[in-house]
């Protein structure tokens, strides 16, 4: 059997100029012109080589966001994109959607292109929720005749049904965005590119986004190409997934495996004076209850009168949910510390716990990030509802063993 | 084995780094002719939302920009008109201007006005700057409207003027108007994406032109050593022609009428092709 191309990247890169643009480039705009168009040589100010990292200091203001990227999807395959920040997923986006033009290289399509870079873009304020769907499709490229057609669908979904005929101004933003998903879940194109809607709406909207787009995907035998932080999103959508790392595809694999690779690259980042001072365990049974769980965490050497320990935990965008300091000293007998954490009323998806020891100051914050555990709640939307009416704040007990 | 590099060659869509500065993808525009209908409809709706007097806004301007004009440059300046009654002649300046203006300062500030839905979503670029063309077109319309109530309540007044054959010509003169107010203003936006300056030029550099068009004066009274110079002025040929065909007096010639023609081609085209090459990466420097 053929494999049936959807999507071909070849040897895609993009450049971006950092800093100023617009100061004294005219005599540079102009050797550019005549070195690149007229003589025919390449271009001056395009160094290669430089590799998109923020923290380092480059030679040159070129970066590459993108560096000789290679790939193909196979039409019909969900494929998630995942990275760090300024890995290059966002312009990778841009490139496919056309927002923005390639410097080097080709991008071959089959079929339609569909992005949602955002939704609702285009969407005017003054204009009524029913203006607004017939604008909002149009810029995404639907015909009128089509629009017409999925009208009553597009309003079903977005279930804003009674203020169709306000002006979207006077929307919650709620609303506007389900609207706004709601016109371009309904595009009639055989690739969809996404990135990040999901970050909107309630719990109970996002998992219709999620419910929508794997309908997408698997029962429509579409397109999709999905950039999220939300690796949980990523795992129930994609079987296949593409990491980038400062511009270059680092893997193309199922999910599974490469949701592993980057979340080992991430921690590698981190190294430490005080790596030999904890160890953490996790009890075995605490993905089940989401009322109560804990760790414990063994500490190798004592901890000293200007040391403390943090405990985070975190959500897979890396923000902190909730986090706990245990102050020096503590002598090495006490060497087993339980932190059992109270009621934490987490949403369903991928958690962390971090834990580390710092100086009081918390100075050498970043360099001593030690521990990573990853749990994942999986209860029910409907009992996060239920626990968001009880607002609790998490307590957190300490015990020593 | 040939049947299947055939399937393989096969692509709807191939996205470069270069492409020709010919490919002026307008069969892509064409493609998009209801979202150009859409944001026409786009800017009225908004545009009368929350006003009082709504419509009535388009015909507060003409009038007011008249009634000072015939008081300054008529009566104070005592500027000649070529003998036409002087509210028609420069309501009739006024408007066939400010179609052009407006064209060409609202596209001037279209990817400015527009980096973040061009930032977001692809669709032809060169639709939002055409929607404009449209859009304004209603609204010259209106104010024509109101020329043509001014004509009438002058004619039955038994003012001195006349229709001529030229009145065929109309569509041509609107279509050059908003051609070479398109045209110019999609070379300034292309160039204010790098050159931020160059906007601050357009507001008072439309002002400036003004002066230098046949609005305020007929090219009849212009003095003989800057007439070369108004003449030279693309928009003075269009203004004169549409004077002429609606009032009978006016400097047209198969050639000043040849000249806007050719000119405002020119800078179409060279206007369509300088904001296709810019729309590409414009989202980068902007």
């Amino acid at each position: 059997m053929e494999k049936n191309i959807a999507i071909k990247v070849e040897n895609l890169s993009k450049a971006y100029q950092l800093g100023q643009i617009g100061t004294g480039t005219i005599s540079r705009d102009l050797e550019r012109f005549w070195t690149t168009k007229i003589r025919g040589k390449e271009d001056p100010f395009l160094k290669i080589g430089q590799t998109n990292d923020r923290t380092v200091k480059g030679e040159s203001d070129i970066v590459w966001s993108l560096k000789d990227i290679n790939f193909e999807i196979e039409q019909g395959d969900a494929v998630g994109i995942i990275g760090r920040n300024g890995a290059g997923k966002s312009t990778l986006l841009k490139l496919l959607s056309r927002v923005t033009g390639p410097t080097t290289g080709k991008i071959k399509v089959k079929g339609r292109i569909a992005s949602l870079l955002e939704v609702g873009t285009g969407f005017h304020p003054e204009l009524t929720g029913r203006e607004n769907i017939f604008l909002n499709g149009a810029i995404l490229g639907m015909r009128k005749k089509e629009i017409e057609r999925k009208f009553d669908e597009i309003v079903d979904f977005s279930g804003v049904e009674r203020y169709i005929d306000t002006p979207v101004k006077r929307y919650s933003s709620g609303m506007y965005v389900r609207l706004a998903f709601a016109v371009a879940a309904h595009l009639e194109s055989e690739i969809l590119i996404v990135d990040e809607v999901l970050a909107v709406g309630d719990a109970e909207f996002q998992a219709k986004c999620l419910g929508k787009m794997g309908e997408v995907s698997k029962g429509e035998g579409r397109t999709v190409l999905f950039v999220s932080h939300n690796m949980s999103s990523i795992i129930k959508l994609c079987e296949r997934s593409i990491l980038l790392d400062q511009g270059f595809i680092s893997d193309f694999d199922l999910t599974n495996k490469v949701i592993d690779k980057y979340q080992f690259d991430t921690h590698s980042l981190f190294s430490s004076k005080y790596i030999d001072k904890l160890t953490i365990e996790f009890n075995e049974n605490f993905e089940i209850s989401n009322s109560s769980f804990f760790v414990v965490i063994s500490l190798k050497k004592q901890l000293e009168f200007n040391e403390k320990i943090i405990f985070n935990l975190k959500n897979e965008e890396n923000v902190t949910i909730f986090r706990h300091e245990i102050l020096g000293p503590i002598n090495h007998n006490d060497k087993l510390i339980k932190i059992k954490v109270v009621n934490p009323r987490l949403m369903p998806g991928c958690f962390f716990i971090e834990t580390f020891v710092t100086d009081i100051m918390n100075l050498q914050y970043l360099e001593n990030r030690i521990q990573w555990n990853q749990f994942n709640v999986n209860y029910s939307v409907s009992d996060y509802l239920y626990n968001k009416k009880l607002m609790i704040v998490p307590q957190i007990d300490i015990e020593y063993l | 084995m040939n049947q299947k590099n055939n399937i393989e060659e096969h692509w709807d869509l191939v996205i470069e780094g270069k492409s020709s500065l010919f490919d002026l993808k307008f069969a892509d525009v064409w493609r998009y002719r209801d979202l150009l209908l859409m944001f026409v409809k786009r800017d009225f709706v908004s545009f009368y939302k929350q006003t009082i007097l709504g419509p009535l806004w388009f015909f507060i301007q003409p009038i007011f920009t008249t009634i000072v004009f015939t008081f300054v440059f008529g009566n104070l300046a005592g500027i000649s008109t070529d003998g036409l009654p002087q509210y028609l002649f420069y309501l009739a300046g006024i408007t066939a201007w400010n179609y052009f203006s407006d064209c060409l300062t609202k596209t001037s500030t279209v990817f400015k006005d527009n980096a973040n839905i061009f930032g977001k979503v692809y669709f032809p670029r060169l639709i939002m700057p055409l929607s404009i063309v449209v859009s304004n077109l209603v609204r010259f319309g209106v104010q024509f409207f109101l020329f043509l109530g001014m004509m009438a309540y002058f004619g039955l007044q038994g003012a001195n003027f006349h229709i001529t054959w030229a009145i065929a010509l109309f569509p041509v003169l609107v279509l050059l108007m908003a051609l070479l107010g398109l045209g110019l203003g999609l070379i300034i936006t292309a160039l204010t994406t790098k050159y931020r300056d160059l906007s601050f030029l357009v507001t008072f550099g439309v002002q400036l032109l003004m002066y230098g068009t046949t609005v305020i004066y007929p090219l009849s009274a212009a003095p003989e050593k800057y007439r070369k110079l108004i003449e030279l002025n693309p928009m003075t040929g269009i203004i004169e022609a549409f004077r002429y065909a609606f009032l009978g007096k006016g400097y047209f010639t198969a050639w000043s009428l040849g000249y806007s023609a050719i000119f405002t081609l020119v800078i179409t085209m060279l206007g369509i092709i300088i904001f296709n090459k810019t729309e590409r990466s414009f989202v980068d420097t902007i």
